[in-house]
């Protein structure tokens, strides 16, 4: 970590500095004006990546916006935080996203959400409020969380045209016709096959990020639970971790392993559920059939620790809300291997299904390179010779005490990302069961939670689909000033659209379900 | 071939019996159950709901207590809360209402000179346990049913997504999810409705042949839920279309969704 606060003070001319250096942290503030070749510095190095960038408004104390450039590199476990201060009355940034594919999004909705400028961004336009939208800015300390606005008219967005002969739009959503949440994809084909495809997305966009500056901090939990419902519980606790480190709260050894194993529980919930969508969107009903069912021995499992099928209520700062008795730990490991032997079988005729196999290989083509270049996470990463995964990367809860498996792929298609989430199931069960054996006597929730004013903290937890971060900084009075939610679908978009080029549109349903992103965590 | 057969056949029968029998998991965190006559101290209670369902409002020598279980997200925390067991967690599910003041429960006490709570005056009365006839009545219909995310948080969209699974298998009632609203009876609208979804949500329900049902699920469903009301959002279903059915959960259970479902298809025609 030396070497690298070495080269950014290089890289800067000595202009940045370190402000704090933490264990799982590292801020240093620069001028705004060297952004970019700090960040060209810092990404010069094999293993080094950017992780995020997010703006705060810091007007009525400060006089400023600031920016936070998150970057992290492989083998280095704090992230190193750069810190850009924007003044109020000049309100504008040198935007990254042409060398920097995978901040495309994230400038456009610091321009959207803060009226900041991104300057010389390739494609400034809106992205997070759609177009119809009156020129508001709701992440302003100013904007009112319930200001009332006018109904909206008028075009939503223009899509770019589709042009040559035989070349068709096809228009879906924002309402489609499974049950799936909403947005609109714009697909261009030439016959069947796709030749580009146009997203839209924040049709559910609920004000989330604003709504934590109203709410007291405990209350908060259950906001980050219905940031995606299907990461209730790694939403709620990257949330929970980002508090807790912002405010110097230790949790309890017993919780951090009863974090462990309901982490894990939610990534295989969720694994088993996709890998039988995959199979039913290529004509093997009878798998999904067989998945739909062993994913409800999770849920059982889920709800017999948690009262919650979908882990609901469990998530607390400082450990976790209920405590399990013996009984209930102990029956675990059975129950587990009863769902293992049930998978295994399924996914065994997935496998032995040729049919099946020929249209999940090669479908959905995500480039090693593409995919690093667009900065994916998660399960589209790792199918992708992307090998990053915060449990290992940057260990949380209790994972530093269990022994990990973490595949990787690099063939990039709808296959290998079954296989990634195959893998993750059976090393997720093996991790639940050793952690079921471990856990240790003691209380279950920190005693005291005091959240002092001022204090900032970033977390991210590996959640099913990927990276989830939280970055929050504490308010007066047990409340919260600024959380900043990424969710790794808001990375992942982008692949997907490079996915399906190509490809015939009779595969776009296998080849989205393949990455599964979630359009809430996207929107908030 | 043979090793689906074989897989097929080693599985048996797991539907669930629902609604004739098979009780839900006593785990599961249903309900919360108000002793109105021993709740010596609802303001605190009412201090910890992340949602305000629980409502006191002081005047005079009056104390008025609501619950509203359209608001409530089933945290269990007013149970933790409440002191001397006045509030307990239950198993129950069947809670989806016809008219969204059916969710709300009222209770009023005296109030001494100097605040204190004194006598329960009027304690309310049970909500939800009216239609087991109703439902048996409607069996063998058919429906079809367009489903609606009008800016979820996708938590409803899983239980939903379950009622296809073998357990809970809702195709034996001759119900079925439809890709059209064209095609649809019902509509199943979740979220607390955002502004981007209104107008979706108006022309699906313009889209959709009369007679038709609405039904709002979950809490955000509801009333905006934990979102409530906001720049972005519009606070409910009903905000926006008319709505026939209430199924309050976050989210609402699989079984909790077919009670839902099948009261509003005992009021069509009706
Ligand atoms: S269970 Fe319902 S009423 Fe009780 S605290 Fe939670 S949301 Fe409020």
């Amino acid at each position: 970590m030396e070497a690298l606060l070495r080269e950014l003070e290089q890289a800067s001319g000595g202009a940045a500095r370190v402000m704090e250096s933490r264990a799982a942290e590292i801020y240093a503030k620069a001028p705004l004006a060297a952004i970019p070749e700090i960040a060209q510095a810092l990404l010069g190095v094999p293993g080094a990546r950017i992780v995020a960038v997010f703006a705060e408004d810091r007007v009525e104390p400060e006089g400023v916006f600031y920016n936070y450039y998150v970057f992290e590199r492989t083998g280095v476990e704090p992230y190193l935080i750069v810190r850009a201060a924007i003044p109020a009355a000049d309100p504008r940034f040198p935007s990254l996203s042409a060398s920097l594919p995978a901040l495309n999004w994230q400038e456009r909705e610091i321009q959207d959400w803060f009226g900041l400028e991104a300057e010389g961004h390739p494609n400034p336009r809106r992205v997070a409020l759609h177009d119809n939208w009156p020129d508001v800015h709701p992440l302003r300390k100013d904007f009112d969380l319930r200001a009332k606005l006018d109904a909206f008219e008028g075009e939503r967005h223009t899509y770019r045209p589709t042009l040559g002969e035989g070349v068709f739009q096809i228009p879906v959503g924002p309402v489609h016709a499974g049950i799936i949440e909403p947005g609109h994809f714009n697909f261009a084909v030439a016959g069947e096959p796709i030749l580009y495809l146009q997203l839209r997305m924040f049709y559910t966009h609920k004000g989330t990020e604003k709504l934590f500056e109203s709410f007291p901090v405990s209350k908060c939990v259950f906001l980050a639970e219905s940031v995606s419902g299907d990461s209730a519980f790694s939403h709620a606790t990257a949330f929970s971790q980002a508090v807790e480190r912002a405010s110097g709260i230790e949790v309890p050894l017993r919780a951090e392993v009863m974090r462990t194993v309901l982490l894990e529980l939610e990534r295989i919930y969720n694994h088993i559920a996709d890998i039988g969508a995959m199979a039913m969107d290529v004509g093997f009903v009878i798998a999904n059939a067989h998945a739909g069912r062993i994913r409800e021995m999770v849920l059982e499992v889920n709800e017999e620790l948690t009262g919650s099928r979908l882990l609901r209520g469990m998530a607390c700062i400082g450990g976790v809300r209920r405590d399990w008795s013996p009984a209930q730990i102990a029956a675990l490991p059975a129950k587990l291997s009863r769902v293992e032997a049930e998978f295994r079988s399924m996914r065994e005729l997935i496998r032995y299904s040729d049919s099946t196999r020929d249209r999940l290989e090669s479908t959905g083509f995500l480039s090693p390179e593409k995919a690093a270049a667009l900065g994916i996470v998660g399960v589209g990463g790792r199918a992708s010779g992307v090998d990053l995964d915060v449990r290992r990367d940057h260990p949380y809860a209790a994972y530093r005490r269990f022994s990990l498996r973490i595949p990787s792929f690099s063939e990039g298609d709808v296959l290998r990302r079954m296989c990634v989430r195959t893998d993750e199931v059976y090393a997720s069960i093996a991790l639940i069961c050793a952690a079921a054996g471990s856990i240790p006597a003691g209380p279950h929730r920190a005693a005291e939670v005091a959240v002092p004013p001022g204090r900032y903290a970033l977390a991210a937890v590996e959640g099913w689909r990927g990276e989830i971060l939280y970055w929050v900084r504490t308010g007066p009075n047990q409340t919260i000033e600024r959380c900043k939610i990424k969710d790794p679908s808001l990375n992942n978009w982008p692949a997907l659209v490079e996915a399906v080029q190509g490809n015939i549109i009779a595969d776009f349903p296998v080849i989205n379900k393949s990455f599964n992103l979630s359009y809430s965590g996207t929107d908030r | 071939m043979f090793k689906i057969l074989e897989k097929t056949f080693r599985a048996g029968t797991v539907t669930k019996d629902y609604p004739d029998g098979a009780a839900v998991s006593p785990a599961y965190r249903g309900q919360p159950r108000f002793d109105f006559a021993n709740w010596r101290d609802p303001r605190s209670t009412a201090s910890v709901c992340p949602t305000g369902a629980i409502e006191v409002s002081d005047s005079g020598q009056l104390r008025t207590v609501t619950v509203d279980y359209g608001h409530c997200i089933f945290c269990g925390e007013c149970a933790g809360a409440a002191s001397g067991g006045a509030v307990t967690v239950t198993p129950r599910f069947e809670l989806a209402a016809t008219r969204r003041s059916d969710l709300r429960v009222t209770a009023e006490y005296t109030l001494d000179s100097s605040g204190a709570q004194g006598a329960l005056l009027r304690g309310p009365a049970e909500i939800g346990a009216k239609l087991k006839r109703e439902i048996h009545r409607v069996l063998g219909r058919s429906l079809a049913i367009r489903e609606v995310d009008a800016g979820s948080c996708n938590g409803c969209e899983l239980e939903i997504v379950a009622l296809n699974n073998s357990l809970y298998d809702i195709e034996r009632f001759g119900i079925q999810f439809v890709a059209s609203p064209r095609h649809a009876d019902m509509l199943l609208v979740t979220g607390p409705v955002t502004r981007n979804m209104e107008l979706a949500l108006r022309k699906t329900y313009a889209a959709t042949p009369d007679p038709k049902l609405v039904v709002a699920v979950g809490t955000c469903g509801i009333g905006g839920g934990i979102f409530g009301v906001n720049y972005a959002t519009c606070g409910g279903v009903d905000q926006v279309v008319p709505v026939d059915v209430y199924i309050p959960g976050c989210p609402p259970r699989p079984e909790a969704l077919l009670y839902g479902i099948l009261l509003a298809v005992g009021r069509l025609g009706a």
